[in-house]
């Protein structure tokens, strides 16, 4: 329904392909006659140019604008001013649009496509990996899934492998969702894998680290805790494991690794969020990416993604000392923050984890970087704490969009420093 | 570093309006984290260098509404799982999140840092006189051991009288959850 009324509203303009890049559509509720005066009289203001999906008729009923990218700034101010409340229903008109114009040239025969597939909102563990399958059916000469083991539960960990062709190429590891209350983090791996995806053949970096090397993308990477928070425990962090003597269940995977392992940087109580386990890779979600990184004997970089903070970081987490490649890391780091930050202003901080964080020991960068991956960075998506781990949303393709020049950056990077 | 007294700081920071990003002012603060007695909240002592949005419109229409309301609000998870807050709830967590800061700065310390992550149930309690009370219970998030804590706190708020609470207690965690 959505789709037919954007499509409705906007074919007049079509025709002379009029760009609608920038604005958005806003969900406005009156709560008075006065604000619904208000709101009319917004409407026709013609230099603002807002136009109404869905007029103004009477308090508590939502009002649907869009509103022209120049003319947003005034709008909102105008609405908060007098306390009339929205929400942003559409953050970008043009985004729609292409997406739709996608969508209707498809052809008929396919009968679900990645571009279908909701983006902007969060899914369910069966969602993700139903999607998994239809991104390889889409794109089967360049992506495959592959399976590297099961959880505790026995989920299979599938992860996704990025090749245009060769043997053993130089691999870059892409991981999301370790902490499985970081939502935005499984969210921005599904986009993100589907922008790889799309943009191989059409945007000329990402088409040239694929024609020399090869990405593993691990969405869910931890499928029994990311299934807990959808059936029990939103604010769930660990796995699921349990733990010998203990009412408390789940080793932090982040905590788990065989770098600096059960040192300060994380706890010995099994009750605790940053509980490292019996053992290092006691975790069958970790054992199998260390498995499989060593099996691999050639990844070149390990991008770990978590959130909140808007952090960019290296290691190490479980020393003060720092890394050898740290003034690279750091300069690389920097470079990343910088192009984040110049697709809407979201500001991150960069550096070692135990500069810019906290000590943190057992982590999976540290794990990789002394066993022989230089490049290896973990990302603290948005935000900073306002939602925390409940990021709205409608910030999932904006977290993924920004975050996009930065993964780039490090990935050219990797391609032009073979090691 | 204050020796026999504990560790101050001085901060210079810049206060932003949650509802409006434009809309700045400058602060300044000095904490004092105590090294003696380490259950006592920091001191803190600030100025703020400029002036403070009027909410008075906002803050009347809310009064107003919660006033005439027939039965006392109850609501729960706000955020919801996917961060979605409805729009007549947006002050409820606006109060909660000005109460959640006294109640985090009373149980701060220099290795703890709160962020009120989630309010998962919240109960408006009838009143006989002016003000407006709700029973929270909020869930904190520590960002440096990673812990979410559930926090109990009760919340007196009037429009000239301003945030206050009453009362607030740590909650135990539910292990089975």
């Amino acid at each position: 329904m959505k789709i037919l009324l954007v499509f409705a509203a906007l074919v007049a303009a079509a025709g002379s392909e009029q760009l609608f890049v920038g604005d958005q559509v806003l969900r406005i509720t009156a709560s008075n006659e006065e604000q619904i005066a208000l709101l009319r009289m917004l409407g026709e203001r013609t230099e603002l140019q807002v136009d109404f999906w869905r007029d103004p008729t009477i308090p508590g009923h939502p009002a649907d604008l869009r509103v022209p990218f120049s003319s947003l700034q005034a709008v909102k101010i105008f609405l908060e001013s007098n306390s009339i409340s929205y929400s942003i229903m559409i953050e970008d008109v043009q985004e729609l649009l292409d997406e739709e114009k996608r969508t209707m040239m498809k052809s008929r025969r396919l009968e679900r496509s990645t571009s279908t597939f909701d983006f902007a909102s969060y899914h369910t563990i069966d969602e993700i990996y139903n999607w998994m399958d239809t991104l390889v059916n889409d794109h089967p000469s360049l992506v495959s899934k592959i399976q590297i083991g099961q959880s505790y539960e026995n989920r299979p960990l599938y992860v996704l492998k990025f090749s245009t062709g060769g043997s053993n190429r130089p691999a870059i590891w892409l991981d999301t969702g370790i902490h499985s209350r970081e939502w935005i983090t499984q969210a921005t791996g599904i986009w993100t894998a589907n922008k790889i995806a799309k943009e191989y053949g059409q945007d000329p970096s990402i088409t040239s680290i694929l024609d020399s090397i090869d990405i593993f993308f691990e969405i869910v990477t931890n499928p029994d805790g990311f299934a807990f928070t959808h059936s029990s425990n939103r604010m769930w962090r660990k796995t699921r494991s349990i733990n010998a003597g203990s009412l408390c269940v789940g080793v932090d995977p982040n905590r788990n690794w065989d770098a600096g392992f059960g040192g300060s940087g994380s706890s010995s109580n099994p009750c605790s969020e940053t509980y490292h386990g019996p053992y290092a890779h006691s975790e069958r979600e970790v054992k199998a990416i260390v498995d499989f990184i060593r099996g691999h004997g050639n990844v070149k970089s390990v991008i770990s993604i978590h959130s909140y903070s808007q952090m960019l970081l290296y290691p190490y987490g479980y020393k003060t000392a720092p890394a050898p490649d740290h003034q690279e890391l750091n300069e690389l780091a920097k470079k990343a923050v910088s192009d984040l930050a110049a697709v809407y202003g979201t500001k991150y901080t960069y550096g070692s984890i135990v500069d810019t964080i906290y000590k943190a020991d057992g982590t999976t960068v540290d794990w990789a970087y002394d066993n022989g991956v230089k490049y290896s960075f973990t990302f603290e998506l948005r935000d900073t704490g306002r939602y925390g781990f409940l990021l709205p949303s409608s910030q999932i393709i904006p977290t993924a969009t920004e975050t996009w020049p930065a993964l780039l950056d490090i990935m050219v990077h990797v391609l032009e420093h073979p090691y | 570093d204050i020796s026999d007294a504990g560790l101050k700081y001085h901060l210079e920071l810049v206060l932003e309006d949650i509802l409006d990003n434009d809309s700045t002012v400058n602060c300044t603060a000095e904490v004092l984290y105590h090294s003696g007695n380490k259950n006592l909240a920091p001191d803190v002592q600030f100025t703020i260098h400029g002036e403070l949005k009027n909410t008075d419109d906002a803050d009347n229409i809310f009064y107003n509404r919660i006033k005439s309301l027939e039965k006392e609000l109850v609501a729960e998870n706000i955020p919801d799982s996917h961060g979605n807050v409805a729009p007549e709830m947006e002050p409820i967590r606006l109060l909660a999140w000005a109460a959640s800061g006294y109640v985090i700065w009373q149980n701060s310390n220099e290795n703890t840092d709160f962020q009120l992550a989630q309010i998962k149930h919240v109960k408006q309690v009838k009143r006989n006189d002016e003000y407006l009370e709700f029973d929270y219970m909020i869930l904190l998030h520590d960002m440096a051991s990673q812990e979410i804590i559930p926090w109990q706190m009760t919340v007196l708020w009037h429009p000239q009288h301003g945030v206050q609470v009453t009362q607030d207690s740590r909650q135990p965690k539910h292990e089975l959850e």
